[in-house]
């Protein structure tokens, strides 16, 4: 949350940056003295590991471009060279490839989090606009990076979803076209699809500067969904506090991205991609990375081109209105026992979708896919619009304060007596 | 605003008349936005397919090779297209189906223009003459863009007899018209001419 700058510079050099360029004071008041409520739990911790995984990407991507060829005819093999010949480019291209998986596990992670927490709720709008918006260069970005080993997969994946475009009568084949370079997927692509992936990182982590400004006008949200009341005993200083939980969740995190990387590096990929692109044969089947996986199913439960384009971008789109269809005026779902049952179908029904998306489009996968993609945009356009209007909340805190003490004491404590009623956060 | 009214006696501070200051607000705005406009053309055009790509845009196939019931793929411009040479059971099978049946009725042929798509529709070439034997189209499902199976021997010809994309299951007759599952169209037919009896020219 905004609040007093506490930095005092000490040193004569920094007295004299200060007056200048006050940027250690915006770090110092960013990250070291930031009121952060006291309450945090683990699901917090997936800011602080995203922000490593977009260092890990941006790190690794820029030393395998020093070695990797955006040509038709050179792209296989210069992988393969990486993968050989470089000293450490196994390990380089692993942890790039693995990490991207990770960045997205985090991120659905993070994004379930602030779902269940109401963390887009007012004031952070804004806040969960840009999370959103990230998340989409994320897409693109993890998009064009598939395409540059020019395996199979990268070849017909690019195939498959720039034909989505297509779908768009009239201006569909020309925006198709000219993201292709040409007719079909070719040298042109390849090309383009480097420059945009090697560029679109940067863009994300300028929006997740913007993202982090945006959390620190309001402060963050917490597990009690009530507001910072009293700074003294409310929040914690973010340092050591903070940086000390992160750093020990991005420890746990990076075990399993090193068990990954080492153990089962190829487990996340698909074979297929060691064939070299071939633009006269079709793999049998097509299928994403896994992190796609639920849109592509959205888009196969459609039996209609332009309609299954549509939902699969809506189920994104949807994000971005969130904020506006959710009426209930109480943040966490802790206190709201009706909306918790609609969300745990919720992130059920996303899992499914995943799974369902890898399937074959046949049979009783289509029913499932179908039944699960209604409950989808349902559950925001339907469930949690009326939700906040029929359903009677729980005894929330008084204060974030009350609501650790409440915990400790378990209720026994004569201070914890008085817990309001049910009542609007703020 | 009074500061102006020296030189614009008319206009005084409650005045509601522009005054040159507006005007000069509206000229450098629309040029400043002409300007923008005018390097958007150049920044995205040059996306479009470049001259060297356009210049394979044209491909002489040799048909002579082909036995009767044999298919063959070559690529124009990065898209594969098939080339079968039909058996007189396959034509009777497409001439046969009811226009009614089809699920999209146009023929999709660019040597014709807006033609029903009959069978001779779908053969004809440039020269405006139907040749039913051959079959020429862009092996390209117009779902989303994978390769229909079906030209190479022993390949699966669908519930049609003749291509199936194994991407999200479109059956194609025998015509390359969609018959069955997500593709909303029929198989387009490139624009060919025959140059002699064995030979033709795509694009």
């Amino acid at each position: 949350m905004s609040h007093e700058s506490t930095y005092d510079p000490q040193t004569g050099i920094e007295k004299w940056l200060d007056k200048r360029l006050p940027v250690v004071r915006l770090a110092y008041d960013s990250f070291v003295d930031f009121p952060t409520p006291k309450n945090l739990n683990y699901w917090w911790t997936f800011g602080g590991i995203l922000a490593i995984c977009l260092v890990i990407q941006i790190l690794t991507g820029v030393i395998l471009a020093m070695h990797y060829t955006p040509h038709v005819d050179y792209a296989f093999d210069s992988v393969e060279h990486i993968m050989r010949d470089v000293n450490y480019g196994w390990l380089m291209r692993y942890a790039h490839a693995n990490g991207a998986s990770m960045f997205f596990l985090a991120v659905y992670i993070h994004m379930f989090r602030g779902l269940y927490y109401g963390s887009y709720k007012e004031p952070r709008e804004v806040l969960w606009i840009l999370g959103v918006v990230i998340f989409l260069l994320m897409m693109a970005t993890a998009f064009m990076g598939y395409v540059l080993p020019w395996g199979q997969m990268s070849f017909w994946g690019a195939t498959v979803i720039t034909g989505f475009f297509t779908a768009f009568p009239i201006v569909g084949d020309p925006i198709q076209t000219l993201l292709l370079g040409g007719p079909a997927v070719g040298n042109p692509t390849l090309n383009r699809f480097f420059s945009l992936h090697y560029l679109l990182p940067f863009a994300i982590a300028g929006v997740v500067m913007l993202h982090i400004w945006a959390l620190h006008v309001p402060g963050n949200n917490n597990p009690a969904g009530v507001e910072v009341k009293d700074v003294k005993k409310d929040t914690l200083p973010f340092h050591p506090y903070y940086t000390v939980k992160d750093g020990f969740a991005i420890a746990v995190f990076l075990l399993l991205f090193a068990a990954f990387v080492f153990f089962m590096p190829n487990s996340l990929g698909h074979p297929d991609n060691y064939i070299e692109a071939n633009p006269l044969s079709t793999p049998a089947h097509i299928v994403p990375e896994w992190y796609f996986l639920p849109f592509y199913g959205i888009l196969r439960a459609v039996p209609d081109k332009l309609g299954g384009v549509l939902l699969m971008f809506g189920s994104i789109l949807v994000l971005f209105v969130l904020p506006w269809l959710d009426t209930s005026k109480v943040r966490s779902m802790r206190y709201r026992p009706i909306a918790k049952l609609w969300f745990a179908i919720f992130v059920v029904c996303c899992l499914a979708l995943g799974w369902l998306g890898g399937q074959p489009a046949e049979g009783v996968y289509v029913l499932w896919a179908r039944i699960t993609t209604v409950y989808y945009f349902a559950y925001f356009l339907v469930i949690l619009p009326l939700l906040g209007v029929m359903e009677t909340p729980t005894e929330m805190p008084k204060s974030i304060s009350q609501s650790v003490l409440k915990k400790v004491s378990d209720g026994t404590e004569t201070d914890a007596s008085g817990a309001a009623a049910a009542q609007p956060a703020e | 605003m009074s500061a102006a009214s020296e030189t614009e006696p008319a206009a005084g501070p409650e005045s509601e008349e522009p005054t040159r200051r507006d005007f000069i607000h509206i000229m450098a705005g629309s040029v400043a936005a002409f300007g923008a406009a005018s390097v958007v053309v150049p920044l995205v055009h040059q996306m479009n397919p470049d001259a060297s790509v356009l210049a394979l845009s044209t491909k002489e196939v040799d048909l002579s090779a082909i036995e009767v019931g044999q298919a063959i793929k070559v690529m124009w411009q990065g898209k594969p297209v098939f080339i079968r040479r039909r058996t007189e059971e396959e034509i009777a099978e497409v001439s046969a189906t009811p226009l009614s049946d089809l699920r999209d009725k146009d023929a999709r042929n660019p040597n014709l223009g807006k033609a029903e798509a009959t069978d001779a529709a779908r053969a004809t070439s440039a020269d405006g003459e139907a040749r039913p034997e051959w079959l020429v189209i862009v092996g390209v499902c117009t779902h989303l863009g994978c390769i229909p199976l079906g030209t190479a021997q022993g390949e699966v010809k669908g519930d049609y007899n003749g291509w199936f994309c194994p991407c999200h299951g479109s059956h194609y007759d025998g015509a390359g018209r969609i018959r069955k599952g997500p593709a909303p169209e029929n198989l387009p037919v490139p624009p060919y001419q025959f140059l002699s009896d064995t030979q033709i020219k795509i694009g």
